[in-house]
């Protein structure tokens, strides 16, 4: 049957094979040959290492993504666990909470986090009344930080929802038989299994806050993440070489890190949502 | 049932986690029906914030739903045969494939579109329609579709419908409509629920590529998050909030695509009582 | 090691959180040493009261469990010092071979030398030394059942828990390492509750078994007793093959489709017997004190099964010499010996 169907099957993969090559791999080889051009003949590539405001711009979206995921890999490993294993009335209302953000897009989450810390925030109304100073951090680092943490927690804690499932009760009746007490249970046991969904949780969490522009943009942050001066260089100073170069680099740096937690974590990474 | 201090702990944790995601919305939705945020909800609920954000933004409702529909068209004519073409061969080149049907999930948005726009830029009608702001969303969308149809497609159980149906002498176009199809219908829906979500919720490719006569819904609201008072803003959200819950509702009922064992034989049984009433068997193609 | 605690369960029930009566008020006493096979179809308890042996399960209110004369009920697992080997064996995957025989010695916080050295005693006594730094998804079936073993008595355990150990092998296997588990509790001389559903398996181990059956204890006895004494008809047909006649006493005489047999002392109104295939022979069509049909025959090499039909409502199972050929359809006689008929 294999072989006669051959010729069926092509023509059945004909279209999104077409659609992709004409509307993605095609434009994407543009972006790369345009990357190479540049000013004074010198690639746009050099640039991008070579000038110090997009290697800062490079490092501070690389370290904000990165405290970012292990923020969001330890919330929601406590959270996740704990609603995975454990029934009690409104459960199912507070994983719905946890999920309900899932399709928001970035501007609507920094919508959100000046609702709670901007000037007429909720924070900042609690903190005049506690201390009567106002604490507005929505225009900051800690904004930004604070409104990446928002948009990951949903699909984190989803792939280690689903992974906690899977978990083998056995095996922690095995060590709580060989004495373990809950926290070395924890340590030994279910820490190690949730492993591989870590990884590709937390993969997908960095890739995202890499190439998240939305909150930053609604933030309007002095804090240059890398997609807002990709953006910039576009729209503001017309510097399509540029933009290019850096959107390339962000490509390849995010294609990276999912194919390096992928290899590590085995099987298929889960686009949870 | 004993309860434990590290539950009330764990429970209270998880308490404030929902909390921290849940009560800037809940604020946000308020400011959006109340005639004054500062007073709060002491000043009376209103609707106009909301007819005014609909008289200010109307076109970019109508214009996100024709775009998520057109987007769901899309990946399924698209995305299905795509998806039945990988379930069916194994090879490198069929890896590859995937590979590269995959590849829109790890490329940023703005480089995509960056993409589109340097490439297709000059052509103006293309660049000045809706149909460009789609293409960005189709490339986005489609690895979603794909992966849910091919979850469906790869479990054991299918393997054995098409080998069931070929035996009653279904050719390749027969399975492919009268058994492959109607048997991922769970895999279409939940895929279907997700390209739509995505598409409605999508702001990094389209607002690189849209124009003033092409915005969608998160591009206005983007709007007047920056220009446009508090209370507008947070009525145009709980626009968006109204469109997209019942999607997220629908996605958490219906999103995990599980195969009922019964839907597989009825379709077998259909496809069997049509090959013999046509008189004949089809010789296998 | 320590030899010979001794298990008490008073009254222990279970009652789970949807309404499933899983367990009965049990009374039961295990000496020490003794090994014990809890024997039963699925669902008849037998998992469950080994839980709460080991501490993973609360009897309802009033049930208490005892090691030697300590009231161990409201003791947790971790606290009960028990050494459990589980169905699926449940080794840990992100520790090798050696790492997961000294996991609980480590959480006893035994220092180093000492765990080497019990381990290697493990290792040795298990005969999986060349596997110390194997990961588990290298081992085999067999090799992972050794390995969880070795991980259970490692820690010298009080007792020894065993939750249908060798189900998950095939049928080579299970025999083989029957033998061995055999020889391991008796020479560790360590009280063992053992858990399984094969009756060959409970038989071969068991110092005592207790027959179960829907969360009641059917029968208590050794081997022998459970094998040729059934208290019930349950016990009688889940131990080996039984046969069932059904007719009426009459006269002193048990009187059925196929013939009638003499009873000893037959009891009033009884309606049924019941004996084994191996305590019935073959004799000329009209000279047995039954008479019936063969419906089937089976060469199994050492014997001759056949499947008879004509005596009493159900077919009956009998044996004879391996040498002996029948076919579908030949009249046969059936003497029972008197002596192993049972009415139950």
């Amino acid at each position: 049957m294999e072989k006669r169907e051959l010729p069926f099957l092509v023509v059945l993969a004909l279209p999104v094979l077409a659609v992709t090559l004409a509307f993605f791999l095609l434009p994407l080889v543009r972006l790369t040959v345009i990357a190479g051009s540049g000013v004074d003949g010198l690639s746009a590539y050099t640039a991008v290492i070579t000038t110090p405001r997009y290697l800062e711009s490079l490092f501070a979206t690389t370290v904000l993504s990165a405290a970012v995921t292990v923020v969001t890999l330890a919330i929601s490993a406590v959270a996740g666990v704990f609603l995975e294993r454990n029934r009690f009335a409104g459960r199912n209302v507070l994983i719905s909470m946890l999920t309900f953000p899932l399709a928001f897009p970035g501007v609507v989450i920094g919508f959100m986090v000046i609702m709670l810390a901007g000037r007429q925030g909720l924070i900042g109304e609690i903190t005049k009344f506690l201390t009567g100073d106002k604490l507005v951090f929505a225009y900051s680092m800690a904004g930004l930080f604070v409104g990446y943490v928002y948009f990951s927690i949903p699909r984190v804690i989803l792939t280690i929802m689903a992974a906690a499932e899977k978990l083998e009760p056995a095996l922690e009746e095995a060590a709580r038989s060989l004495g373990a007490s809950p926290w070395r249970v924890t340590r030994d046991v279910i820490l190690p299994a949730l492993k591989p969904a870590f990884i590709a949780s937390g993969a997908i969490a960095f890739a995202t806050a890499m190439g998240a522009f939305g909150t930053a943009f609604t933030l309007a942050t002095n804090i240059d993440v890398l997609p807002m001066v990709i953006y910039t260089e576009f729209t503001l100073r017309a510097n399509i070489a540029m933009a290019a170069a850096l959107s390339i680099v962000l490509g390849i740096i995010t294609w990276l890190v999912l194919n390096v937690a992928r290899s590590l974590a085995g099987s298929t990474v889960a686009a949870a949502g | 049932m004993r309860r434990t201090y590290r539950f009330y702990a764990q429970l209270g944790f998880t308490l404030l986690v929902c909390s921290f995601l849940i009560v800037p919305v809940i604020m946000s939705v308020m400011a959006g029906v109340t005639e004054n945020f500062f007073k709060g909800i002491s000043s009376g609920v209103t609707l106009r914030w909301v007819v005014e954000v609909w008289d200010l933004y109307a076109d970019t409702i109508f214009l996100s739903l024709v775009i998520a529909i057109a987007c769901l068209a899309c990946t399924i004519v698209l995305g299905i045969p795509a998806a039945y073409v990988l379930s069916k061969r194994q090879g490198r080149v069929a890896r590859m494939i995937e590979e590269l049907l995959t590849l829109p999930l790890a490329i940023p948005g703005l480089a995509i579109a960056l993409a589109l726009i340097i490439t297709y830029g000059g052509f103006r009608d293309f660049r000045s329609s809706w149909v460009f702001i789609l293409v960005g969303h189709v490339l986005y969308t489609l690895p979603f579709m794909m992966r849910s149809v091919l979850a469906v497609l790869s479990t054991a159980d299918f393997r054995s419908l098409e080998e069931g149906a070929a035996s009653v002498g279904a050719g390749f176009w027969r399975r492919f409509f009268d058994i492959v199809i109607p048997n991922c219908r769970s895999g279409i829906v939940a895929g279907a629920l997700m390209v739509v979500t995505l598409s409605v919720g999508e702001f990094n490719i389209t607002w690189m590529m849209h124009t003033p006569e092409t915005k969608t819904l998160p591009v206005g609201l983007a709007d007047s998050y920056a220009s446009m008072r508090l209370e507008i803003g947070s009525a145009y959200t709980v626009v968006f909030l109204i469109m997209i819950i019942p999607l997220l509702v629908a996605l958490q009922l219906y999103g995990q695509p599980k195969k009922k064992q019964a839907e597989h034989f009825d379709d077998l049984e259909n496809l069997q009582s049509s090959t013999a009433k046509s008189g004949h068997m089809r010789s296998r193609s | 090691m320590p030899q010979g605690t001794s298990i008490r369960l008073e009254g222990c029930a279970k009652t789970f959180e949807d309404g499933t009566r899983a367990l009965e008020p049990m009374t039961l006493e295990i000496e020490g040493g003794e090994t014990v096979v809890f024997l039963g179809p699925s669902g008849c308890g037998k998992t469950t009261t080994l839980r709460i042996i080991a501490g993973l399960e609360n009897p309802d209110d009033g049930g208490r469990v005892f090691f030697d004369q300590e009231d161990v009920t409201d003791l947790p697992i971790e606290h009960r010092n028990v050494g459990m080997v589980f169905q699926s064996y449940a080794l840990f995957p992100n520790m090798n071979v050696e790492e997961n025989i000294a996991y609980g010695l480590k959480i006893r916080k035994l220092p180093q030398s000492e765990i080497s050295t019990r381990v290697n005693e493990m290792l040795d006594m298990m005969h999986i030394h060349e596997l110390r730094l194997r990961t588990i998804d290298q081992l085999s079936g067999g090799q992972r059942q050794r390995v969880a073993l070795a991980r259970a008595i490692a820690v010298q355990p009080k007792v020894l828990l065993l939750d249908e150990p060798l189900t998950a092998l095939d049928a080579l296997l299970r025999e083989r390492l029957r033998v061995d588990i055999d020889e391991l509790l008796r020479g560790l001389g360590i009280t063992a509750v053992y858990v399984t559903h094969d009756q060959a398996e409970a038989m071969s181990l068991g110092d005592r078994i207790v027959v179960m059956n829907r969360g009641r204890v059917a029968q208590v006895g050794d081997p022998r007793a459970i094998y040729f004494e059934p208290e019930d008809a349950f016990v009688a047909d889940f131990i080996g093959t039984m046969n069932h006649i059904n007719g009426i006493v009459r006269e002193g005489y048990f009187e059925t489709e196929g013939g009638r047999i003499a009873l000893r002392s037959p009891p009033e109104g009884a309606s049924e017997i019941f004996f084994r295939p191996e305590n019935a022979t073959i004799v000329e069509a009209s000279k047995g004190m039954l008479a019936g049909r063969v419906s089937a025959a089976f060469f199994l090499g050492d014997r001759t099964r056949l499947i008879v039909e004509g005596v009493g409502q159900e077919k009956l199972t009998i044996e004879t010499d391996g040498r002996a050929k029948y076919s579908e359809g030949d009249q046969i006689g059936i003497d029972i010996d008197p002596e192993s008929i049972l009415t139950l």
